[in-house]
């Protein structure tokens, strides 16, 4: 979904967390609250790549609605009254994180991505000190067939972000998705061997935008795996800013 | 093509039917199908031909007649003979290639072949309320002039010739209709917001991705009576003003995609689909979709997206489809059976619909009947019968002296409803108050040696499996459950097993993406509301903390 | 299998009574404990260390105040002890990310058992390639965090949770305060 583009003068007035902020039509709910210094939890979004809204951590109250929205696809509406946080939504959202480290083998002690993992600082953040969802302990592959980079299934989270950034920034399109539900996987091209991937330009833009351990650089050891991307944003300005 | 010519057709098409003394309607519906009709309809036209009497009898291919189980359905019917004359038409069941010469002997005799028949003064059919289904089992599918015989196109020529697009949007607006395909919508207003949405084009979508197991209604009316939905379509796109549209049907529905093909390609000989429809400056133009297999597909936008040829994963709503559909345009997006009621409402007026019914459901619902129950098959009831009326009187109870025990409506996303709410009239709030739903229309019933357990595990099973795996509420929930539900199936869940299969349908009811993961705890929610003591008793002796008690494996 | 309490040796005020177990892990929680360093002596003010690996005692006594677990539940002989511990202790500590998540022991879980025990005893094993099955508990299916086994009143993530974090937890629970674990370590630590 692309933003819209609207004219500078018009302003909306809305509440979020008890306070009274504005907002320009068309900016989302996580838009406006990071505006304001409320960051919302959240682990598909990423600035700079499409909206997916599939993590659901970034689920928020609206009054008057009896259904949650996600913050990252909800655009804001005049006198909209937005609560951000609530027993209620800390609950469900340890519980998602929780499923997560259930899901596949996050066994964070050995990880590369040890200190610099978006789903451990999010357990901590959200007071997930152990998970009390039965493990499901798949098993899966590790694809270190790139001459640089792998891709360990283990420690995926499903959130795509690796898909939309070849897609949308790089342009290439290796990062796609098998398999539905629980089965669900990251693949290159059509399920084939990273390293034999004929479309991949090795830029490891997605091993950036990786939040967790899944997509890394070969040749870092426990704990050595720091992410870096703040070109992104950056990358996606400029872009704009040329099509205006 | 106008008000007359629609009727210079069905007029001779008519003439052309009460020439003949004799017509076999045989049902040509995919279970009467695969119980050999289309065996039964060879040899019978075989027969006739050796015996010269093409032109005395003859044998029609025609849609579903309700009763599946019972199949091959066949009818004999005397077009000469007065409608009202009971001898007119007689009703047989379970007829087979052997059967043959005996039916055409008495076929072509006029006594009534009683070893078959069925008797038609039943609940079965008394009690039934027939206008999506009204042409269903009297027409021949693969024939246009059949369907305009009995009315067809003339509410799309009616809406065209004589209505503004706000008009037709109003008439529908009145007759009540709500969405068939479980989510209850009015209609009226879902025309409206794509009718008043500001786009360069727009798109209507028949979602026939009927998904639930147990459910074949939309099946049953694209094999029977094809062009009704498609008058329904376009009605609708002449309403919202859209020019394209797409039918999504799955691919395990061979010969209704057969059959809407035929039906489109005789739609645009006779004029009623491609441009110029009527002598306006409508275009139409319809176009099939096949859905892969994929029960997510039926989400709107789910479904969108396969269109579109993406994988087929649903996304957060707003904006709707009805602002934001289809390559982004506004999209009306309406289930099989809603389209299906527009000819009645164009040809009756939306009164007439709005006069059967309850005071929020009006008009009818077709209802696959399936399950431990004498009658399987498919039925079109008012809004606002009785459960009791249902399963008792029109499918006349559960078989082999067993008793009721549960009826399930809405398939993976809705509930099983006890004996003791049997009374409960059926409509959308009803339903839901319940803790059920109405869905698309798929009603199992279950007798008293079903386990309610077993009856969540399977359809947890269903919603593990058709998970498309995007949000993680859902990915993980609908497994994570099914796993505690096979564990108590087993009867090696502990009290906390149970207490967290409680938390996680909380979860995943409140957190998922889309209705399939919303929806997916609705199963175990309603089996926990009614029958707790099948799932306390399937636990293992515990602690207070609810940690099953330790067994000492080696001694 | 309750032996009698220690009594205190000295008549200060009451100490609280600990109890420390180390089942499938590598001790290093227990050195992490160790490293609290000098304010050991100030501990020790407080607490009564009454049954652990450095303590000479076969069971832990029951009514033992607070109970730390290290390790995961991989064999009937952890999965014995962790409830054991639970009876005797009022308050259960899961010490570490061994006893709170199953960590590096749990990596088996993704493998058959029988194909585990293949692995590290026939098919790697110079001599004698047989299952060993003389004075070793069995093997359990799968390794289970310690509150899949017995209810857990407070989770201490980290691997091994910080000499600090150790510290804190025990301190603010001597004071009668409930501490908060994940501000000082988290999973991985």
């Amino acid at each position: 979904m692309a933003r819209q583009k609207v004219p500078p003068t018009q302003a909306l007035t809305l509440t979020i967390d008890d306070q009274t902020v504005t907002a320009k039509p068309g900016q989302t709910v996580m838009d406006v609250a990071s505006e304001h210094g409320i960051d919302i939890p959240h682990l598909c979004y990423l600035d700079g790549l499409s909206i997916w809204g599939a993590c659901r951590l970034c689920v928020v109250e609206v009054e008057g609605q009896r259904r949650l929205f996600s913050a990252c696809s909800t655009e804001v509406a005049e006198g909209m009254v937005v609560s951000t946080d609530s027993p209620r939504l800390r609950h469900y959202r340890k519980v998602i994180v929780e499923m997560l480290f259930a899901e596949r083998n996050h066994i964070c002690a050995v990880c590369v991505s040890n200190g610099h993992c978006e789903l451990q600082a999010m357990a901590q953040r959200l007071g997930v000190d152990h998970i009390h969802i039965p493990y499901l302990n798949p098993q899966l592959s590790v694809d270190s067939s790139h001459d640089r980079f792998r891709l360990d299934h283990h420690r995926c989270i499903v959130c795509t972000r690796c898909v939309r950034v070849c897609a949308e920034v790089e342009g290439a399109s290796t990062k796609g998705m098998a398999g539905r539900g629980i089965m669900a996987r990251i693949i290159n091209d059509l399920n084939e061997p990273w390293g034999d991937s004929q479309t991949c330009t090795s830029c490891g833009k997605c091993v950036h935008v990786c939040p967790t351990g899944a997509l890394v650089e070969k040749g870092t050891a426990a704990a050595e795996m720091q992410k870096r991307r703040q070109f992104l944003p950056y990358l996606t300005v400029m872009r704009d800013n040329n099509h205006d | 093509m106008n008000t007359e010519t629609l009727e210079e057709m069905a007029a001779k098409e008519r003439a052309a039917a009460s020439e003949i003394p004799v017509r076999l309607n045989v049902c040509a519906s995919t279970s009467c199908l695969s119980r050999g009709a289309d065996e039964l309809t060879k040899t019978l036209n075989k027969q006739l031909r050796t015996a010269k009497q093409t032109k005395q009898c003859k044998v029609r291919s025609v849609g579903c007649m309700g009763l599946c189980a019972k199949g091959p359905m066949v009818e004999i019917e005397c077009p000469a003979k007065p409608a009202d004359d009971p001898e007119s038409r007689q009703l047989l069941r379970g007829v087979t290639v052997e059967d043959a010469d005996e039916l055409l002997e008495h076929a072509m005799s006029g006594r009534k072949f009683e070893r078959l028949d069925w008797p038609t003064d039943t609940p079965f059919f008394t009690r039934q309320h027939r206008i999506v289904l009204e042409n269903s089992g009297l027409i021949d599918p693969e024939r246009i002039e059949d369907y305009i015989a009995r009315g067809g196109y003339a509410g799309l020529v009616k809406a065209l010739t004589e209505y503004t697009p706000s008009q037709v949007i109003d008439e529908v607006a009145r007759s009540g209709l709500r969405g068939r395909g479980g989510g209850g919508f009015p209609t009226g207003i879902k025309w409206a917001t794509v009718a008043k949405s500001d786009g360069d084009r727009k798109y209507v979508i028949c979602n026939a991705d009927e998904g639930d197991p147990g459910a074949f209604m939309d099946r049953s009316v694209l094999d029977s009576d094809p062009h009704r939905v498609l008058e329904g379509m376009i009605t609708a796109g002449y309403a919202v003003g859209a020019s394209h549209a797409y039918i999504y049907v799955r691919g395990e529905y061979p010969l209704a995609i057969l059959r809407l093909k035929r039906a489109i390609n005789q739609a645009k000989r006779i004029g009623v689909l491609g441009t110029n429809l009527c002598d306006t400056p409508f275009a139409f133009d319809v176009e099939i979709r096949l859905g892969a297999g994929a029960f997510v597909c039926g989400e709107e936008t789910a479904l969108i997206a396969s269109i579109e040829g993406r994988r087929g994963t649903p996304r957060p709503r707003p904006p709707y489809p009805a602002s934001y559909g289809l390559w982004g345009k506004p999209t009306l997006i309406n289930n099989v059976e809603t389209f299906a009621n527009i000819p009645w409402i164009m040809r009756h007026g939306g009164d007439a619909l709005a006069a059967i019914g309850t005071e929020r459901s009006k008009g009818t619902k077709v209802f696959a009947l399936a399950g431990t129950i004498v009658n399987n098959g498919l039925i079109e009831v008012p809004m606002g019968i009785t459960l009791r009326e249902i399963v008792e009187e029109i499918g006349e109870g559960v078989p082999d002296g067993k008793a009721f025990k549960a009826v399930q409506t809405g398939g993976p996303s809705g509930g099983c409803i006890p004996a003791e709410h049997l009374d409960m009239p059926v409509d959308y709030e009803s339903l839901v108050k319940a803790g059920s739903i109405m869905g698309s229309g798929g009603m199992v019933v279950m007798d008293e040696t079903s386990n309610m357990v077993d009856v969540a595990r399977f359809f947890m099973e269903f919603c593990k499996d058709e998970s498309c795996g995007k949000c993680i509420p859902c990915r993980v929930g609908t497994s994570v459950m099914l796993d505690l539900l096979e564990k108590l199936c087993k009867k090696e869940a502990a009290p906390r097993d149970l207490e967290l299969l409680k938390e996680l349908c909380d979860v995943v009811r409140s957190t998922s993406l889309c209705g399939l993961g919303q929806t997916a705890p609705n199963p175990v929610l309603s089996t926990l509301r009614y029958f707790e003591d099948e799932y306390e008793s399937a636990l293992q002796p515990a602690d207070e903390h609810g940690y099953a008690l330790p067994v000492l494996q080696h001694t | 299998m309750t032996d009698a309490s220690p009594t205190p040796t000295d008549a200060g005020p009451k100490k609280v009574t600990v109890a420390t177990v180390w089942l499938d892990g590598c001790s290093g929680c227990h050195m992490s404990f160790l490293d609290i360093d000098e304010r050991l002596i100030d501990l020790a003010q407080h607490i009564e260390l009454v049954y652990s690996p450095i303590v000479d005692v076969k069971h832990p006594p029951a009514g033992t105040n607070l109970g730390l677990i290290e390790g995961a539940i991989s064999n009937e002989e952890d999965a014995h002890k962790a409830r054991m511990m639970r009876e005797a202790c009022g308050f259960l500590i899961s010490l570490g990310d061994c006893a709170v998540t199953g960590n590096v022991p749990s990596m088996r879980n993704v493998f058959e058992l029988g194909t585990v025990i293949d692995r590290a005893f026939r098919e790697t094993a110079d001599l004698q390639p047989q299952t060993p099955t003389v004075g070793v508990p069995p093997l359990l299916p799968k390794v289970m965090p310690v509150h899949e086994v017995v209810p857990v009143d407070l989770h201490l993530p980290g691997c091994p949770p910080p000499a600090d974090a150790i510290y804190e937890v025990l301190s603010e629970l001597i004071a009668g305060r409930t501490p908060d674990p994940l501000r000082l370590s988290r999973f991985g630590r």
